[in-house]
């Protein structure tokens, strides 16, 4: 067997036909990468494997009460939710307290919200004012349920300034 | 012989009453070990042994070259393997028993306790004696002439080790495991911040999709532990067994450690040095018996300096085994003493403040605290691929086995020292005094907070340094030690910073005495 033989090369003996690979390159070039190729195939299928399908998880959408619970200037931190309430003249809002940087729970200051994890600092509308933060605390989406509570969406983010009036 | 030959019995009988002589021979392939070519014999003939040659050369045993530190690392190894197998006899993966249970080993369990100090102390001082062991690999430039492979490999090693360290605290579900769970899911997440700046994570969110594969969904819950557990049990300590398999082998067929080109044996070795005692064999008797014979290339047979080897049985197995118990002493007091810290159990409602990971990563934890992406992802990345390229940029052959080279690599590897620390220490001051962009103007888009962070700015200062003493040197070898010592040189001043001097908020205190009572 010639050393060449996975090299796209023609053989010395060849000479005089025309350039192009042999017939038993190509074989050995095709079996080599069909080999390859259906490696990498069910490499992939073991990784997609891993990613869940289905994500057994609390939902992102809940209820937080009626509105009366919330008088214009309350400051409500929901610890198991992991967000603020506040409630002003122009209505009801909800700031995420997840901090954008890697996901610790910010704390409320005289100034804003402070992460304790890496530093990162937010004014009282989320927006970043110091530290790592990439983006500033989303403000989510809050709505009413036809039952009377209000619901808070913590997958859906709103505009910085949306605020739910309660009719 | 000739009595029991007569009848079967008395054969049977003579064979059962040798079994404690012939067995030990069967296993070491030799009757005794009394003569050179038994001593070597056992070398070769040993499936552990045989990973060494049966001759070791002598600057391989002097202590002061190696200090030992791969095989400490080894041996550290082993017993993280031994006390993690007997861990998984109480360890439960799931997030309703995970803490019950490692509270169990600690508190109950008969040896649970110091077994789990083992495993944690073990653990962690691979990370120390790897990186050790890394470091003197580089400055006696033993990643050259055919080992430069190998290197890649050490550095795949380290990787490991790393990432089996912080898999294993992962999994005690405590509020330590449970918030490095959160921040590691976002550091893996991280690439969304250039994603979103290309405006292309609708299409492609890389960082979601890794963060995603590691949860096992979008927050640490019951469907992260037993991966991770997995990881950590299995899918690692495979791949790390496998890759050390890789390391040693190539070890073995370089010619075993590396060795100045010029040793010149002290009066002590004399004695040590005697001709073998030899009778026949394909080589003339100043060789040695052995498959070295018959082995190809750059082993003592074939290479002239035969006259500086010992036979490796017992020279080497003394110094192996004093390695051994120096490792297994230090490492069994030291974890009678010191216990390996197990928080509250994991509580998603709160972080603790300050949240620091164990020693190792703090100096990455300072790094991220700059930007998550820089300091998580791309600069460490970047590190480990500068690390592992070293052989390939620098392929100046000489001075393999010789500490710093020469005495320009001295003086290299001292200034770089002076001036690395210097420099880091003063932009560390300077942040802590001034704050960076963001605290000076507000409102700079995040693109400038990634590109231009003090992390960036040091690696970028590191890669100039290392340029500039190429350019002055002319030298790639001396280039190569300015910027391993300043790698050094951030490791531990970024740990130490990270350990010591951050508080509550990560903000600089001098000491934990002046953090805020709350």
């Amino acid at each position: 067997m010639s050393n060449n033989m996975y090299c796209a090369h023609r053989d010395p003996d060849k000479k005089g036909k025309e350039e192009g690979v042999s017939r038993r390159d190509f074989l050995g070039l095709a079996g080599i990468a069909t080999a390859v190729v259906s490696s990498l195939a069910a490499v992939l299928g073991l990784v997609r494997f891993t990613k869940a399908t289905v994500h057994y998880e609390e939902s992102h959408k809940f209820k937080i009460g009626k509105p009366e619970e919330f008088p214009v200037g309350t400051i409500k931190k929901l610890d198991d939710k992991k967000v603020f309430i506040f409630a002003d003249n122009e209505g009801l809002f909800a700031i995420s307290a997840i901090c954008t940087h890697l996901g610790c729970i910010v704390y409320p200051t005289e100034w804003g919200f402070q992460c304790p994890c890496h530093g990162s600092k937010y004014n009282e509308d989320g927006k970043v004012i110091g530290g790592p933060a990439p983006r500033p605390l989303p403000w989510l989406e809050v709505s009413m349920h036809e039952d009377g509570n209000v619901i808070v969406d913590a997958g859906k983010e709103v505009k910085k300034g949306t605020k739910f009036k309660v009719a | 012989m000739s009595e029991s030959n007569k009848n079967g019995i008395g054969k049977f009988i003579g064979n059962l009453k040798d079994i404690i002589n012939f067995l030990p021979n069967t296993v070491l392939r030799s009757k005794t070990l009394d003569s050179d070519k038994t001593k070597a014999a056992v070398m070769v003939n040993n499936f552990f042994l045989h990973l060494q040659g049966a001759k070791t050369h002598i600057n391989t045993l002097r202590p002061a070259y190696t200090f030992g530190m791969g095989l400490i690392s080894l041996f550290l190894f082993f017993f993280a393997f031994v006390s993690g197998v007997f861990l998984m006899i109480y360890y439960n993966p799931s997030i309703e028993n995970a803490f019950n249970t490692v509270k169990d080993i600690k508190y109950v369990v008969f040896g649970g306790n110091t077994i789990r100090n083992i495993h944690k102390w073990a653990g962690e001082g691979m990370i120390l004696f790897v990186m050790l062991h890394m470091a003197r690999v580089f400055f006696t430039s033993s990643y050259k002439k055919g080992r430069e492979f190998n290197w890649i490999v050490g550095i795949i090693l380290m990787v490991l080790v790393f990432i089996l360290n912080f898999s294993g605290y992962l999994l005690p579900w405590d509020q330590l495991a449970y918030w490095a769970m959160v921040i590691g899911a976002n550091i893996a997440g991280s690439p969304v911040e250039i994603t979103d700046i290309l405006g292309v994570t609708k299409y492609f969110d890389f960082g979601g999709l890794q963060k995603e594969l590691f949860l096992g969904g979008t927050v640490p819950g019951k469907a992260t532990l037993p991966r991770v557990h997995f990881f950590h049990v299995m899918f690692l300590p495979v791949i790390l067994i496998i890759f050390l398999g890789i390391h040693f082998w190539r070890i073995r067929k370089d010619g075993g450690l590396t060795r100045p080109e010029e040793f010149e044996p002290r009066p002590s070795d004399e004695k040590f040095l005697a001709p073998p005692q030899k009778k026949g064999g394909l080589f003339p008797t100043n060789k040695t018996y052995g498959l070295m014979e018959l082995a190809k290339g750059r082993t003592p047979a074939v290479n002239n300096d035969i006259e500086n080897a010992v036979l490796s049985w017992p020279n080497l197995m003394w110094a192996e085994l004093a390695v051994f118990m120096l490792t297994f002493a230090g490492m069994f007091v030291y974890s009678l003493y010191i216990d390996a810290p197990l928080r509250e159990l994991a509580n998603p409602i709160i972080p603790e403040n300050p949240a620091k990971a164990p020693w190792y990563f703090l100096g990455l934890q300072e790094l991220v605290s700059y930007s998550a992406f820089m300091g998580g992802i791309a600069l460490p990345t970047l590190a480990l691929v500068a690390l592992a390229l070293i052989p390939y940029l620098d392929r100046e052959e000489g001075y393999v086995g010789v500490w710093f080279s020469n005495t320009q690599g001295k003086v290299i590897a001292f200034l770089s020292f002076i001036v690395g620390t210097a420099a880091l220490i003063g932009v560390l001051v300077f942040i802590v005094n001034f704050g960076w962009i963001r605290t000076w103007w507000p409102d700079v888009p995040q693109l400038v907070i990634i590109a231009i962070n003090p992390g960036t700015l040091w690696v970028g200062f590191v890669a100039a340094w290392s340029l500039m003493i190429i350019n002055k040197t002319g030298s790639t070898r001396m280039g190569a030690i300015a910027m391993f010592v300043m790698f050094l040189v951030s490791f531990v001043i970024l740990t130490y910073v990270g350990t010591e001097l951050r508080g509550p908020n990560w903000d600089f205190y001098w000491s934990k005495k002046d953090w805020p009572v709350h």
